[in-house]
Order: structure tokens, then C-alpha cells, then sequence
């Protein structure tokens, strides 16, 4: 489970009606692995609309990777920025732990790197 | 990547240990999938540096495929555990763990009235237009309670990709899918008609291996129709 796929993730139990804390899921327990990928700028960059920033430094904080506070004004150009930015969402990866909705509590849990977004019957 | 080249490796992607036939879990074929995604990226470019979501990944190949055939980053999304970790293994083996991650979830909402199939609409809240390119075999939808599960999958790829879709889908319900596609305003061509080698992997078949006739369909998301 990566950040860039963690940042696309709400909680989803039919019964959790609270939309301002169904997102983002909040990291318990997570093991980190960090696996070396090659960087690709001009991908990078074109993702950077997709991400939710407070999200995703949110997430961040939580996990301990350090990633700047504001996206710069031209991203394309801070190679920095860029790094840090490679590294949080596209090679840390959290092998095992689980993901919690701050509005119900449900629990996704991560197995070996698979989080288990499946919900029991009553849940959905 | 040569297409014989990409067809060759993967050849080494392993299958399901116990095809589950609820789930209409029939292996994707290297030459299958090595046609898909190799027409996918040299023919319109859409693998290459792409975010690229693959549903109803099973065992990874399509995944595998699309990280081979240069995409940036992968997601393969399946309900079946055992899947993914065959699946999963299959990152180690072909060695794309650094490009592909696999969730396990399931895209279709199932009513308990035993109304039809529907969308999870709720799961995908977030995951809309986050990819570039959608892949997927989906299940056909010829088992009992999998009726309508091939559109619904299909919906849930248009959702989810921004620009283009590329999809195998059984050759006999060809109109019935692009009307679809259609009605959701999107254009959905044929490229290609291919066979698709179904080994005697159930008890109900009675013959060693059959020739399925497929479409590969690729629906452009990039212009309305």
C-alpha cells in the first residue's frame, strides 16, 4: 500500500456518515518498507492535481516521512521537492498495520502489503 | 519491449492455485494479455509513463503486463485473496514490486433483495479520474448471480480512468456492450478479435479445452461523443 493509492482512499461502511472524518484514513500500527523505484518528473508532476495535499501531509506526520508543507510554485523545477515527493508516494510502502476511519472506527486492515477494503454484509 | 519479448515473460506469471468458478476466475493468457498491452502503449500510447488501474486483477498479469510495457504506476484491484497472493508473488518473480501494488476490494455492490448488480458507488468515491488508463478481463457474467458484473465492471474502469479503457469482454456480447458505452457517452472501438484458450480447469467442462471468441474494446474517455 502506497501514499499516492492510500491518498484515493474513504472510509466506506454505509453506516459511517461523517464526511469530514471518513478522510483520510488514519495509519495504525503501520510497518513501512521503503522499495526503490525509478523517478519520473513529468509524471510526478502530472499526478500533483490528483493528490490531496492536506491529506496527504496529514498522513505524512503521522507515518514520519518528510515531505515539504506547500506544493512550490513550480514544482517541475525543485528537484528537492520532487525527491521528497518520489519517496512518499510512490516508494513507501506500508507492508502490514491497518487504516482507520476517524468517523465509525472501521478498521481496514493491511496484509502484506494488500489493505482489505472488502466490508462484512451489514456494513455495506 | 519486442512483443515476443513481453509475451515471453509473461509466460513465467503463475495462475490460480484453485479457480474459484463463482468468481469466473479464467486465467488471462500471456498472449492475450501481451497483445493488450503492447497495442495499448505502441499503438496509442497509453501505458508508457501512465497511472494505470487494472481491475478483477487476479493473479497480476495484466498489472505485470503494463509495468513491463513502462507504466509509472499500477494498482490491480481483486476480491479473492487467494488471487492476490499468487498475485503477489508474481511482483516478486517478474520483479515490477517497485511500479505495481494490489488492493483487495470489491467494485460491485450486491443487493441482498437478489436485485441486480450495481456499482460501489461509495468505494469509489475517491478513485475518480485518479488514473490515466484502465485495464481489465473481467468476469463475463455468465454465472448465476454475475449477471450485468462484465458492464458494471466496465462503468467502474470509465469512472476511475481518465483516458482511455482497454477490455476483453466474450465476442457474443459485443453490440450490447458498445450500446452501453455509448449511452454513457463515451466512443468504444474493437481492435481486435482474439481467442481466447480456456483450459478444462472445471468440473463442468466436458471438453479439454475450448476456444472462447473475444473483443479486445478500447474506449477512448478522452473525447465525448
Amino acid at each position: 500500500m502506497r501514499l499516492i493509492t492510500h491518498n484515493m482512499l474513504k472510509c466506506h461502511v454505509k453506516n459511517c456518515k461523517e464526511p469530514d472524518k471518513q478522510f483520510p484514513l488514519q495509519f495504525k500500527d503501520a510497518k513501512l518498507e521503503q522499495i526503490e523505484a525509478e523517478r519520473n518528473n513529468e509524471f510526478l508532476v502530472r499526478m500533483l492535481p490528483r493528490i490531496d495535499w492536506p491529506a496527504l501531509l496529514k498522513t505524512t506526520k503521522e507515518l514520519g516521512i518528510i515531505i515539504p508543507e506547500k506544493v512550490p510554485a513550480n514544482p517541475a523545477d525543485d528537484d528537492e521537492f520532487l525527491q521528497a515527493l518520489h519517496t512518499a508516494i510512490l516508494e513507501m510502502h506500508v507492508k502490514e498495520g491497518s487504516m482507520v476511519c476517524n468517523g465509525c472506527g472501521h478498521e481496514y486492515k493491511i496484509t502484506k502489503g494488500i489493505p482489505n477494503m472488502l466490508l462484512a454484509e451489514h456494513e455495506i | 519491449m519486442k512483443l515476443k519479448q513481453l509475451e515471453g515473460y509473461l509466460g513465467e506469471v503463475a495462475s490460480f492455485k484453485e479457480p474459484k468458478v463463482q468468481l469466473e476466475q479464467y486465467p488471462t493468457t500471456a498472449h492475450l494479455a501481451s497483445r493488450m498491452l503492447y497495442t495499448a502503449e505502441t499503438a496509442y500510447g497509453d501505458i508508457g509513463d501512465k497511472a494505470v488501474v487494472d481491475l478483477g486483477c487476479g493473479c497480476g498479469m495484466l498489472s505485470i503486463a503494463a509495468a513491463m510495457m513502462g507504466a509509472s504506476s499500477v494498482v490491480g484491484i481483486d476480491i479473492d485473496t487467494d488471487a492476490l497472493a499468487v498475485a503477489q508473488d508474481n511482483l516478486g518473480a517478474l520483479e515490477v514490486e517497485d511500479v505495481v501494488e494490489l488492493m483487495r476490494a470489491d467494485l460491485c455492490h450486491r443487493p441482498t433483495d437478489g436485485s441486480s448488480l450495481e456499482l460501489s458507488q461509495q468505494l469509489l468515491a475517491g478513485m475518480r479520474a485518479k488514473f490515466d488508463t484502465a485495464v481489465l478481463n473481467p468476469p463475463f457474467g455468465t454465472k448465476p448471480g454475475n449477471k450485468g458484473i462484465d458492464v458494471v465492471f466496465l462503468q467502474a474502469a470509465c469512472l476511475m480512468a481518465r483516458d482511455a479503457v482497454y477490455s476483453l469482454h466474450k465476442s457474443s456480447t459485443r453490440e450490447h456492450l458498445i450500446k452501453k458505452v455509448q449511452s454513457w457517452g463515451y466512443k468504444c472501438e474493437v481492435l481486435a478479435e482474439l481467442k481466447f484458450d480456456v483450459p478444462m480447469m472445471y468440473k463442468f467442462h466436458k471438453k479439454k479445452a475450448v476456444d472462447v471468441e473475444v473483443d479486445l474494446l478500447r474506449i477512448v474517455l478522452r473525447e465525448a461523443l
